[in-house]
């Protein structure tokens, strides 16, 4: 019998967790499937975070080592996927404490603001604005946009809307309540669409 | 409905999270106010922007150099 459970509320067990019983056993090549298939997105989420290439390196390689190291502690109540973010969120907030050295660093951080509550820029955008810029212009662009929230907001809006996490999920990984989650993501969206206007607004007759 | 009204549910009614009767009063809203639909089409096009841009890609080399040290590490027991 497997030794994980899955979900009471799940009909079939996710597939991740055979993978992660076999590797709970000592097979490595399960584990490579894992890492494989999260590879990306933990770099991503860890890039989101400490807003460096070189931490995000090295947390999604200690973020793994960890998560293979702690297979034993995984107890099937999350999704696999959602407790390794959890290691890998936490392993980002580390890196950022040592670049600070002795500063707290917590996803609480940088949020007392009111700026993006309420929408100030509301000219419509062109159609389709991402056209008008090429693709690593573009990438900049959104780079540079998402770079400039506060990091509670960052977060939040990274695990949601890029990962598609649920509320829930979310709040889980980063320990907030579902409010602060709720709020957060609407101030979040409220402020890159604030910033993305400034380049995707409709440009009025004559102007450049 | 007011505009604060309105904004306070954008994020549910994005999320697809109002009731049938919420989305018919903020769709009200809607008709009568073009801020509010400037706001809900370029928010809901932030959130599909992001979502469908790779802007922290992995490059292939990087990518299987970790992946070397990371299975590396774990046939060592870590």
């Amino acid at each position: 019998m497997s030794a994980i459970q899955p979900n009471a509320d799940q009909l079939e067990p996710h597939p991740d967790l055979a993978l992660v019983d076999k590797a709970r056993q000592g097979d490595v090549q399960a584990f490579d499937v894992l890492v494989r298939k999260y590879e990306r997105q933990i770099f991503r989420i860890a890039q989101h975070i400490t807003q460096n290439r070189e931490d995000a390196e090295d947390v999604m390689q200690d973020a793994f080592l960890k998560a293979y190291e702690k297979l034993s502690q995984f107890q099937g109540n999350s999704k696999f996927y959602t407790w390794l973010v959890r290691i890998a969120v936490n392993e980002s907030l580390m890196r950022l404490r040592k670049r600070r050295t002795g500063k707290m660093v917590s996803i609480d951080e940088e949020i007392e603001t009111e700026e993006g509550s309420v929408p100030r820029d509301l000219a419509d955008w062109a159609p389709d604005p991402e056209q008008n810029y090429g693709q690593t212009e573009l990438a900049e662009i959104l780079r540079k946009t998402i770079q400039g929230l506060p990091q509670g907001f960052r977060i939040v809006f990274a695990l949601r809307d890029v990962e598609g996490f649920s509320t829930e999920e979310t709040a889980e990984t980063l320990g907030l309540s579902i409010p602060a989650v709720k709020s957060r993501l609407l101030r979040a969206r409220l402020q890159l669409r604030e910033r993305l206007s400034r380049y995707f607004r409709q440009k009025k007759g004559g102007e450049k | 409905m007011t505009c604060t009204e309105f904004l306070a549910l954008l994020d549910d009614l994005i999320d697809g999270e109002v009731s049938c009767e919420t989305r018919a009063e903020l769709e009200k809203h809607l008709r009568d106010c073009e801020h509010c639909e400037v706001t809900l089409n370029t928010t809901r096009k932030t959130i599909e922007i992001y979502r469908s841009h790779e802007i922290y890609d992995l490059p292939g080399g990087l990518r299987e150099r970790l992946h070397a040290a990371i299975m590396e590490r774990c046939k060592k027991g870590c």
